[in-house]
C-alpha cells in the first residue's frame, strides 16, 4: 500500500515539474510551433489567460488529489478491525451545499476572464493600416491573395513586423474552395476555420521578424497531414521589397524558352499561373515567384531542382494521393521545364 | 438445467453425443432471450472489439513514433483512425455500457427479466451485425487506393469531405449504414431499459431505493433516445445527399457545412456523457463496498446525475469554437460547458466523501475505481481548459484534445468497465478472477496509460495538430511521440494479461458462492451464475442497501435514510 | 431475503411497462423529426434557384382527416375499453381509411409538385427539406397504417377483445404522436415557411 501512494505522490510531482518546466522548453528550437512561445497579440493573450487558469486548475488539482490520496492512506482497512463495519454516513446536507457553491463561484471568475478575452480578440476593430490577405484553402495547398497589392502567391506568407509605435496587423479572410480546412500558426494566433461558402476573419501582428511554422488543422482528406504553412514576418523594408518583387510578371529568359514553350502547351497551364504567359489556370497554386520560396507542395519538400524533378514526374513522391497527376512527361522535357522553373524568381 | 431424460425400460441410451451438445448450448446462445446471456454477449462482443480497436491504435502509434514514418501509408492510416474511433465509440463503449445494463439491471431491481425480453435480442443483434457491417468494410471492394473501403473521413465525417465529389468510393456509406443500423439496436436497448426500471421494480423499490447504477443506466437510456436520434437523422441527410443528389451540406446549393458539424455535435458531445454516466453508475457500486459505507448523498448523486444528462444537450457548440461564431454565442459555449462540470465535481466529492471514514479494500477492482477518480478529476481539469474559448483556439483538434478525450474514455471510462469486469465477473461465471493477474494487469495498464497520455497533453501544447499521418522531423516532436508510442506497448501488455485472466479464471478459478464481495445489492442474494428465473420468490425491499439490512438486523437502513 | 412484514398490505402500482416504452420511443422519434424540422427552418429561402414554397397548396382536406383520425381512434379506444367491440372495430376502420386518403393526397400533391413544378428532392434546397421532412413522417404514417391494419385484421378474425384495451391504447399514442408531428410540420412548412 506504501508503494502505491508513493507512486501516485511520484506522478503528480512529475506531472506538474513538466508542466513548470513546459515554458523553457517551449522556447524550443526555433521551428517548433509552440502555443507558449507567442509573438503576435492574440496568442500572447491566450497564452496568459491560459496561465492564470492553470494556476486555478492547479490549486484545485491539489486539494482534491491531495485528499484522495490523504484518505486512501489514512482510511485504509488494517489487520485488526476488519470485523467491524465504519460508522454509516449517509450524507450532509450542509457539505453538498459547500462543495456546489464552491464550484460555481470558480466558474463564475473562470467565465467573466475568458468572456473579456474572446470580446477583446474577437471583437478587435480593424485599424485602417491593417494588411488584408485572402487566404483560400484547397486539397492540400494554400492560396494567398493581397487584394490591394495585386499579389498572389501560395504556402508561404510574408507579413510586415507590427510595432506598438507602428501597428501594423494583417487581417486574414479565410475562405475554402472545396472542403473544411484550419489555418493555425500558434505562435501567431488561435486556428480558424476555412468553411465552404462560410467566410472567417482572424487577425495577428506579430512582433518579432522571424519564420513561423503552422500547418491544417482540420482533416481534409489523405494529404492533410502535409498541408503546411510558412510565415515570415518581415521587417517593413523586407516586406516593401518583397512585395514588390511579387507584383512583378515572370522572369522571361530566353535561354529556358522551351521549358517555357512546354509549360504553356502541355496541361500544366490548365491548372497554374504564371503572369506574363498564357498560363492562367487556377486549380493549382501560383507559380509567377516559384523561386522566392523555400518549398514545394505545401511544405512537404524542400524547393530544389531534383525535388522539382521528382514531384513533376509523379507527385505521389512526396504527397501520395494528392491531387496533381503525374504529368507524363520525356526526361528532356521535365529537365527542360525544371530549368524553366528555375529562373522564375 | 431443466431438461430431464427418464430412463424407460428396454430403450436404447439417447444421451445427445458431445457434439449435439455443444450445437444445443451454441444453439441457445443465439436464441437466447435471457437478459444475462445477451449481457454476456454485448460484453464479449465489446471486448473482442476492445482487441480490435486496440490494435489499430497500436498500429497508429508505431506510425508516429518517428517522424515520416512508412509503417502505414496515408490511406491506410486515415482508415485506422476513423475505424479506432468508431470502434472504441460505438462497438466498444455501446456495447459494454448496455451489456453491464442488460445483465444487472433487472437483478438488482428484483425482476425476472428485462420488460421485453424479445426486444432485448433484436437490440443486441442489430448491434452486432451494424458492427460487423462496419468491419466488412475492410474487405468489401478494392477501394479507391487498393486498401478496402473502410472509413476514412475520420470519426466525424465532417462536410463536405464526406459529399460525393469528394468521397467517390462506399468508404462513408458504410461509416453512415453500419451506424444506422446499430443505432436501432442501441434505441431497443435505451427503450427497453427505461420499461424495465420504471415497471419491474419489486416490493418496496421506489425509485429513490433503486441502486445508483440502475439510477445511471435510466438516465443513460433517457439520453441515448435524444442523443443516438439526431446523427441518425444527420447521416440519413448525408446519404440522401451521396445518393438522391440532396443538397443538405452542398455549399454550391446554398446548403452549409456548418450544419453537418451542428447536427453531428448535437450527437456527439451528450454521447460523451452517455459513455461515462454508466461508469459513474459502476464506480458508485463499488467504492462503498470496498469503503464498507454507504454511499456519502445519494440524493445528491441522482440530482447530480439528472443535471449531467440535462446539460450535456446545452454544450454542443464548444467543439466549434473555431468555425467563426459570433462572440456572444462563443461565450454562451463557454459558460454552459462550465456549467457542467459542477455536478460532475459534485460526483467526485462524494466518492472521496465515501470513502472517508471508511475501511478500504484495495481488490482489484477497488484499484480500478480509485485510479478512476484521480484521472476523472485531471480529465475533469482539462475539460475546463478547453471550454476556455481562446485557449480553444490553440488547443482544438492538437494532441491536447486527443489526450484530454483519451483521459475521459480511457482513464475514466474504461478503467470502469475494468473494475466492473472484475467486480461481478464472480457473479456472471461462479468463478473469482486472478487477484495477482488482475493487480499485475492494473499497475501495468496504469502506468502505460500515464507514460502514453500524459505526455499527449504537452505534444498539444506544441502545436501538433490531430489526424495526421506523419509530421516534420524538425517541429520538435520526436522524442514525445516516440515515448506516447511506448506507453501503448505497455498497455497492450496489460489487456492481454486481462484477457488471458478472463480465460484462465473460468476454468481454473476459485469458486466464488453469492456474495463474495460481502456486498449490499439484490444481485448478490442469488446464485452465482443466477438461474434463468434470477429469484426464487418475490422479492419486498424496505432500503436502499438490502442485504445490509438482512446481516445487520439490528442496524438496518430504513431507520436512517431519508 | 424476501418477506420483511411491512409492506403486505400497502398497494404496489408501478407504470405499464408498454406505456413507458412507447413514450420513450415517441421521445425519440421527436428528436429525430426536431433534426429534419430545425433544417428545414435553417434553409427557409437560401435555396439559389428553382421553384420556391409559392408552389405549395396548403393541403386543408388532408389535414382535416389525418386529425380526424385522432378523434376516431380515441372513439375507438374508448370503445374497446368499454367492451363494445363492433364499435370498435367500425371507428378503427374510419380511422384506417382516414389515414389512408391523408397518404393519397400527400401522392396526389407530390405528383403535381414533381410533375407540374418541376421539384423533386435533388432539384434544390426547399426541395431536398421538403420532401426529407414531409416524406419522413408520411413514412411514419405508413408504418401507423400498418399497425393499425394488422389489428384490424385481428378484430375481423375475433381475435381482439375487451382485455386488449391497454395495448390498444399504448398503440393509439403513437398514432396521436403521427398527428401531433403533422401538426408542427403543417405549421412550418405551409404557414410559417410560405
Amino acid at each position: 500500500m506504501r508503494a502505491f501512494s508513493l507512486i501516485r505522490c511520484g506522478l503528480a510531482f512529475v506531472s506538474l515539474a513538466c508542466a513548470a518546466g513546459l515554458p523553457a522548453a517551449a522556447q524550443g528550437p526555433q521551428t517548433t510551433p509552440s502555443t507558449w512561445a507567442p509573438v503576435s497579440t492574440p496568442a500572447h493573450e491566450i497564452y496568459g489567460l491560459s496561465l492564470f487558469v492553470l494556476l486555478i486548475t492547479g490549486a484545485i488539482f491539489a486539494v482534491v488529489a491531495g485528499l484522495l490520496v490523504f484518505v486512501i492512506i489514512r482510511f485504509r482497512e488494517r489487520e485488526s478491525d476488519a470485523k467491524h463495519e465504519p460508522a454509516q454516513i449517509y450524507g450532509s446536507v450542509q457539505v453538498e451545499l459547500a462543495w456546489t457553491v464552491i464550484p460555481i463561484l470558480i466558474v463564475v471568475v473562470l467565465f467573466l476572464t475568458t468572456a473579456r478575452i474572446i470580446f477583446a480578440i474577437q471583437d478587435e476593430p480593424k485599424p485602417q493600416s491593417a494588411l488584408d490577405v485572402t487566404v483560400i484553402g484547397h486539397q492540400f495547398w494554400w492560396e494567398f491573395r493581397y487584394p490591394k497589392l495585386n499579389v498572389v502567391t501560395a504556402n508561404e506568407l510574408h507579413v510586415p513586423l507590427s510595432t506598438h509605435r507602428d501597428p501594423e496587423p494583417t487581417y486574414l479572410r479565410l475562405l475554402s474552395a472545396d472542403v473544411d480546412h484550419s489555418f493555425w500558426v500558434p505562435q501567431l494566433a488561435g486556428k480558424t476555420d476555412l468553411i465552404p461558402n462560410h467566410p472567417n476573419e482572424m487577425w495577428m501582428d506579430p512582433q518579432k521578424p522571424g519564420l513561423y511554422l503552422g500547418q491544417c488543422a482540420q482533416f481534409c482528406g489523405i494529404e492533410h497531414a502535409k498541408m503546411l504553412i510558412r510565415v515570415y514576418v518581415d521587417t517593413p523594408q523586407e516586406f516593401d521589397e518583397w512585395v514588390k518583387e511579387q507584383q512583378q510578371p515572370a522572369v522571361d529568359d530566353p535561354a529556358v524558352a522551351a521549358g517555357r514553350h512546354i509549360f504553356e502547351s502541355e496541361a500544366c497551364a490548365n491548372c497554374h499561373t504564371i503572369l506574363g504567359t498564357s498560363a492562367h489556370g487556377t486549380f493549382g497554386p501560383d507559380l509567377t515567384h516559384l523561386m522566392s520560396r523555400s518549398t514545394i507542395a505545401a511544405g512537404a519538400a524542400a524547393n530544389t531542382p531534383d525535388n522539382l524533378r521528382a514531384w513533376i514526374h509523379d507527385p505521389n513522391t512526396f504527397k501520395p494521393g494528392v491531387l496533381m497527376p503525374a504529368m507524363q512527361l520525356s526526361d528532356q522535357e521535365t529537365n527542360e521545364v525544371v530549368a524553366y522553373l528555375a529562373t522564375l524568381h | 438445467m431443466a431438461d430431464q431424460t427418464y430412463p424407460i425400460p428396454g430403450s436404447f441410451d439417447a444421451t445427445p453425443s458431445r457434439g449435439a451438445a455443444m450445437l444445443e448450448w451454441l444453439h441457445s446462445w443465439v436464441v437466447t432471450v435471457d437478459h444475462k446471456k445477451l449481457g454476456i454477449l454485448y460484453i464479449l462482443y465489446a471486448l473482442v472489439f476492445l482487441l480490435v480497436a486496440g490494435a489499430e491504435a497500436m498500429a497508429i502509434r508505431i506510425q508516429l513514433a518517428v517522424p515520416h514514418n512508412h509503417f502505414l501509408s496515408p490511406e491506410l492510416y486515415n482508415e485506422f483512425l476513423t475505424m479506432h474511433g468508431t470502434t472504441m465509440v460505438f462497438l466498444v463503449g455501446m456495447t459494454i455500457i448496455f451489456g453491464f445494463g442488460n445483465y444487472l439491471v433487472p437483478l438488482m431491481i428484483g425482476a425476472r427479466d428485462m420488460a421485453f425480453p424479445r426486444l432485448n435480442a433484436f437490440s443486441f443483434w442489430m448491434t452486432a451485425f451494424g458492427g460487423l457491417l462496419l468491419y466488412y468494410s475492410f474487405i468489401g471492394g478494392f477501394g479507391l487506393y487498393g486498401m478496402g473501403n473502410a472509413p476514412d473521413v475520420t470519426w466525424w465525417a465532417y462536410a463536405p469531405l464526406t459529399a460525393k465529389a469528394f468521397t467517390p468510393g462506399h468508404n462513408t456509406d458504410y461509416w453512415a449504414l453500419a451506424l444506422i443500423v446499430m443505432g436501432f439496436g442501441t434505441l431497443g436497448a435505451a427503450i427497453n431499459t427505461l420499461a424495465t426500471a420504471f415497471s419491474m421494480r419489486c416490493r418496496g423499490m421506489t425509485l429513490l431505493r433503486m441502486p445508483l447504477f440502475v439510477w445511471l443506466m435510466v438516465v443513460t437510456s433517457g439520453l441515448t433516445l435524444i442523443t443516438i436520434t439526431p446523427l441518425t437523422a444527420a447521416q440519413v441527410m448525408l446519404i440522401l445527399d451521396r445518393y438522391l443528389g440532396a443538397h443538405f451540406f452542398d455549399a454550391q446549393a446554398g446548403g452549409a457545412p456548418i450544419v453537418w458539424m451542428h447536427f453531428f455535435w448535437i450527437f456527439g458531445h451528450p454521447e460523451v456523457y452517455v459513455l461515462i454516466l454508466p461508469a459513474f453508475g459502476i464506480a458508485s457500486e463499488i467504492i462503498p463496498v470496498f469503503s464498507r459505507k454507504a454511499i456519502f448523498g445519494y440524493p445528491a448523486m441522482v440530482a447530480a446525475s439528472v443535471g449531467i444528462a440535462f446539460v450535456s444537450t446545452t454544450v454542443w457548440a464548444h467543439h466549434m469554437f473555431t468555425v467563426g461564431m459570433t462572440s456572444v454565442s462563443n461565450t454562451f459555449f463557454v459558460l454552459s460547458t462550465m456549467m457542467v462540470g459542477v455536478p460532475t465535481s459534485i460526483k467526485i466529492f462524494n466518492w472521496i466523501a465515501t470513502m472517508w471514514g471508511g475501511k478500504i479494500r484495495f481488490t482489484t477492482p477497488m484499484l480500478f475505481c480509485i485510479a478512476f477518480v484521480f484521472q476523472f478529476l485531471c480529465a475533469g481539469l482539462t475539460g475546463i481548459m478547453l471550454s476556455i474559448a481562446p485557449w480553444d483556439w490553440q488547443l482544438h483538434n492538437s494532441y491536447f484534445v486527443i489526450a484530454h478525450f483519451h483521459y475521459t474514455l480511457t482513464g475514466s471510462f474504461v478503467f470502469c468497465m475494468f473494475a466492473a469486469l472484475y467486480y461481478w465477473y464472480p457473479k456472471m461465471t461462479g468463478r473469482m478472477l486472478s487477484e495477482k493477474l488482475g493487480k499485475w494487469h492494473f499497475w501495468l495498464f496504469l502506468i502505460g496509460f500515464h507514460v502514453t497520455f500524459d505526455t499527449m497533453h504537452f505534444l498539444g501544447i506544441l502545436g501538433m495538430p490531430r489526424s495526421i499521418y506523419t509530421y516534420e522531423p524538425d517541429r520538435g516532436w520526436t522524442t514525445l511521440n516516440s515515448i506516447v508510442s511506448a506507453g501503448a506497448f505497455i498497455q497492450a501488455i496489460a489487456v492481454l494479461i486481462l484477457a488471458w485472466n478472463l480465460i484462465s479464471s473460468y476454468l481454473h478459478g476459485e469458486k466464488a458462492g453469492n456474495d463474495p464481495w460481502d456486498a449490499w445489492t439484490l444481485e448478490w442474494a442469488t446464485p452465482s451464475p443466477p438461474p434463468a428465473y434470477n429469484f426464487a420468490e418475490d422479492q419486498v425491499v424496505r432500503s436502499r442497501r438490502p442485504l445490509w439490512d438482512l446481516k445487520h438486523p439490528n442496524d438496518p437502513d430504513w431507520k436512517y435514510e431519508r | 431475503m424476501s418477506t420483511l412484514p411491512i409492506f403486505a398490505d400497502e398497494e404496489w402500482r408501478l407504470p405499464s411497462r408498454g406505456r413507458v416504452a412507447m413514450l420513450s420511443l415517441i421521445v425519440g422519434e421527436s428528436a429525430i423529426f426536431t433534426i429534419f424540422v430545425v433544417a428545414y427552418i435553417y434553409y427557409i429561402g437560401r435555396s439559389t434557384y428553382g421553384p420556391t414554397p409559392r408552389i405549395l397548396e396548403v393541403p386543408i382536406f388532408n389535414t382535416i382527416c389525418l386529425l380526424s383520425s385522432s378523434l376516431t381512434i380515441l372513439l375507438a379506444e374508448h370503445a374497446i375499453k368499454l367492451g363494445r367491440m363492433r364499435t370498435f372495430g367500425l371507428w378503427w376502420a374510419i380511422t384506417i381509411l382516414l389515414g389512408l386518403e391523408f397518404i393519397g393526397g400527400t401522392a396526389i400533391e407530390w405528383h403535381k409538385m414533381i410533375f407540374v413544378d418541376g421539384l423533386s428532392i435533388r432539384t434544390n434546397l426547399f426541395g431536398t427539406t421538403f420532401y426529407s421532412l414531409v416524406g419522413l413522417h408520411a413514412t411514419h404514417v405508413v408504418i401507423g397504417l400498418i399497425g393499425l391494419s394488422l389489428i384490424m385484421l385481428f378484430t375481423l378474425l375475433g381475435r381482439v377483445e375487451q382485455r386488449h384495451a391497454e395495448r390498444i391504447q399504448v398503440f393509439s399514442l403513437y398514432w396521436h404522436f403521427v398527428d401531433a408531428v403533422w401538426v408542427v410540420v403543417f405549421t412550418v412548412v405551409y404557414i410559417v415557411g410560405r
